[in-house]
């Protein structure tokens, strides 16, 4: 049972960990991609189709990636060299990929899709407890786990990630000492529509594999509050997310359960469990954006070291010759 | 004194000159449609769609139709309906419970345009009119199946929002799964939402791992029925036949079928026979179809057909007495059937539902 949960709140956490480590190179560069849920949706699509047409869910994924990938591009042609406001052209962003991938997707409504299997290694996989958990699960799991190490890695201890966390600190400074502000910002920006496009993909690939209009159900805007939430910081990001999965998934066990099926645990916890059947579920159900929300107030509350973790470029536009 | 009343009688007639001038036939009708989702949700709004497909295939270069997708039920549809209603529209169906206030709202500014709202009760104006379909009749035969074929004697179910709608639906449901084992139980998970596959997959899951091997939705996606068919058990589809996402799967699903009124109403348009109605059809009418019983055995498939045919004939109604409501007080006396007004209002469980009902 307790595997079940966790196998379950892996599924739920990984498409939000893929876009968030996305969403949160973009931010360290110093732009602000409110366009996730757009970008995600393309992948999503994208992936679906190409996966349906050649039968390979892999080449889904690696065309969800080049989708998400060339959409943003979109967005950083506007906001890198035309300039415009980056709230508003994400946005814009989010409402075309809407739109484009229900116009694109309208052949592939009502298709079952091709799903992109769990792995197994015999013998790992059926360990007791573990197994299914740690060698048991679908391979984009892996890749975000591993995509949450490499972006550590990259960030604070290559000499490339110093560089494009200064362009996010400081483009000003940046610039002045010869870095190329704006081909940075383009790599950053494209990196992150990559990693919202497979988070697309995981949704039409491995969650639920078909394509439904509007299938993120607004997972981008999740990721985006993931990267705030946690303080622009890699693994922090993974935490965020995998609370934020255990709380959705928590939340409709609870509801399944029944008392009756309780009535082994000894008094006190059966009054706690009596207690938490009792609050309602819309309650239950609004509790991930909840903690949310009571985390970011949290974190604010210290200005200083809010101020410390936020790009401190974050959302400026940046003109190369002022 | 006279001279008043005169001039009023003569104000009448000619209001009512009117009147008939504004029922009179029509060449051509320009029905809209507002849908809550997507149209490629192949669920609900995909149903209704469909409805709407019909009525052009129906009335040909009579009838030229228009909608709107994914409307947010709020102040969103209001402008949405207004916009038809200005746009030349003579029938305007708003096809969401939450459209019901802003459906009588704008009714209300446009007295010649026609308003048929899908699952409400509101009628403030005469130019408003409700239509549902009697979907509870499905879920009942759905309930014979799953008490027939469950092993583990329970069933999931993925609700969407407490409203009578779907606590109908449940009870329906339990209702007929009680009339072949008494001590069925049914597990509800409230999703609260109309259609997110990701949540609705994952209450599935939950569901599935707290052991119910049948799975029976209210909400709009197909992710249920694929999470059933990855994990071998049986489902129940919803609004639509989604016999593609679980071949194995899929006992059979409720399907809406609004063509049949769709067409009929519009039609009332073109010949100027509109009038204000509130229309609860069901499976005699055709409203409400069931998918073909598949990947059960034939005893099973026969009672279902059976209890559906009793339905059918209007010989069974699912809510007929005697029912105890959830807290053992009893509802109905045996042999007794509940009246619409109950149903429509319904805000509590029948005997036997395992589950707190959200107020």
């Amino acid at each position: 049972m307790l595997e079940a949960i966790l196998l379950t709140v892996a599924t739920a956490a990984t498409p939000l960990l893929l876009a968030a480590i996305g969403e949160l190179v973009v931010e360290r560069s110093g732009v602000l991609n409110l366009g996730v849920e757009g970008m995600m949706l393309i992948g999503a699509v994208t992936g679906f189709g190409v996966a349906l047409s050649t039968g390979s869910p892999w080449l889904g994924a690696l065309a969800a990636i080049i989708a998400g990938s060339a959409f943003s591009l979109l967005f950083g042609f506007l906001t890198l060299t035309l300039v415009t406001n980056q709230v508003a052209t994400g946005l814009a962003l989010t409402l075309l990929g809407i739109g484009l991938s229900g116009q694109i997707g309208e052949a592939f409504v009502g298709m079952p899709g091709v799903r992109m299997g769990a792995i197994s290694i015999p013998g790992l996989s059926s360990l007791p407890y573990v197994g299914k958990l740690f060698f048991g699960q679908d391979p984009l799991f892996y890749v975000s786990i591993a995509l949450t190490a490499a972006t550590a890695w990259f960030l604070f201890r290559t000499r490339a990630g110093l560089t494009l966390r200064a362009v996010g600190d400081s483009h000003g400074s940046a610039h002045a000492l010869g870095i190329k502000v704006i081909g940075i910002r383009y790599l950053a920006v494209m990196f992150g529509g990559g990693c919202a496009g497979l988070a697309g993909a995981y949704l039409s690939l491995a969650y639920t594999p078909q394509w439904v209009e509007n299938m993120t159900a607004g997972r981008g805007w999740i990721a985006l509050a993931l990267v705030v939430f946690a303080s622009w910081r890699p693994w922090r990001v993974l935490a965020g997310a995998y609370l934020f999965g255990a709380i959705t998934i928590l939340q409709l066990h609870i509801q399944a359960i029944s008392l009756n099926e309780l009535g082994f645990l000894p008094a006190p916890l059966f009054w706690i469990a009596e207690l938490v059947k009792s609050v309602p579920s819309q309650f239950l159900s609004s509790l991930p954006y909840l903690a949310t929300v009571v985390v970011l107030v949290l974190i604010s509350r210290n200005r200083r070291l809010t101020m410390m973790n936020t790009p401190a470029s974050l959302g400026r536009p940046f003109v190369p010759d002022r | 004194m006279k001279k008043l009343i005169l001039s009023l009688a003569t104000a009448t007639a000619l209001t009512a000159a009117a009147t008939t001038a504004a029922m009179a036939q029509m060449d051509k009708v320009k029905a809209c449609f507002i849908y809550v989702g997507p149209i490629g949700d192949f669920g609900w709004s995909y149903q209704h769609d469909q409805g709407r497909l019909a009525v052009e295939k129906e009335l040909g270069d009579k009838v030229e139709t228009a909608y709107l997708e994914s409307v947010p039920e709020g102040a969103d549809a209001e402008r949405a309906i207004e916009r038809f209603a200005r746009s030349g529209c003579n029938i305007v169906f708003t096809t969401s419970f939450g459209y019901m206030d802003a459906t009588n709202k704008v009714a209300a500014k446009f007295p010649d345009v026609k308003f048929e709202h899908a699952t409400g009760y509101k009628r403030e104006h005469p130019n408003v009119s409700t239509y549902n379909s009697r979907f509870y009749e499905g879920r009942y035969v759905q309930g014979v199946i799953a008490a027939s074929l469950s092993k583990a004697g329970t069933a999931g179910y993925i609700a969407s929002f407490p409203i009578p709608e779907v606590v109908m639906g449940i009870n329906a449901f339990m209702l007929g799964a009680q009339s072949v084992n008494k001590d069925f139980k049914v597990k509800v998970v409230w999703a609260n939402t109309w259609f997110d596959p990701g949540k609705e997959a994952d209450a599935a899951k939950a569901l599935i791992d707290q052991g119910a091997d049948i799975i029976t939705q209210h909400t709009d996606s197909t992710a249920p029925m694929q999470v059933a068919s990855e994990r071998g058990i049986k489902a129940f589809g919803q609004a639509s036949d989604m016999i593609k996402f679980g071949p194995e799967t899929q006992l059979t699903s409720i399907i809406d079928n609004w063509s049949p009124y769709y067409i009929k109403r519009v039609k009332a348009v073109l010949d100027g026979t509109w009038e204000q109605v509130d229309v609860w059809a069901g499976m005699p009418e055709g409203e409400v179809v069931m998918a073909p019983y598949t990947n059960m055995p034939d005893d099973v498939k026969a009672k279902a057909e059976a209890v559906e045919a009793k339905i059918k004939s209007g010989e069974f109604n699912p809510f007929t007495g005697p029912v105890n409501k959830q807290d053992g007080t009893p509802w109905l006396k045996d042999g007794e059937v509940s009246d619409d007004g109950t149903l429509l209002g319904m805000n509590f469980y029948v005997e036997g539902v395992d589950d707190k009902l959200p107020q």
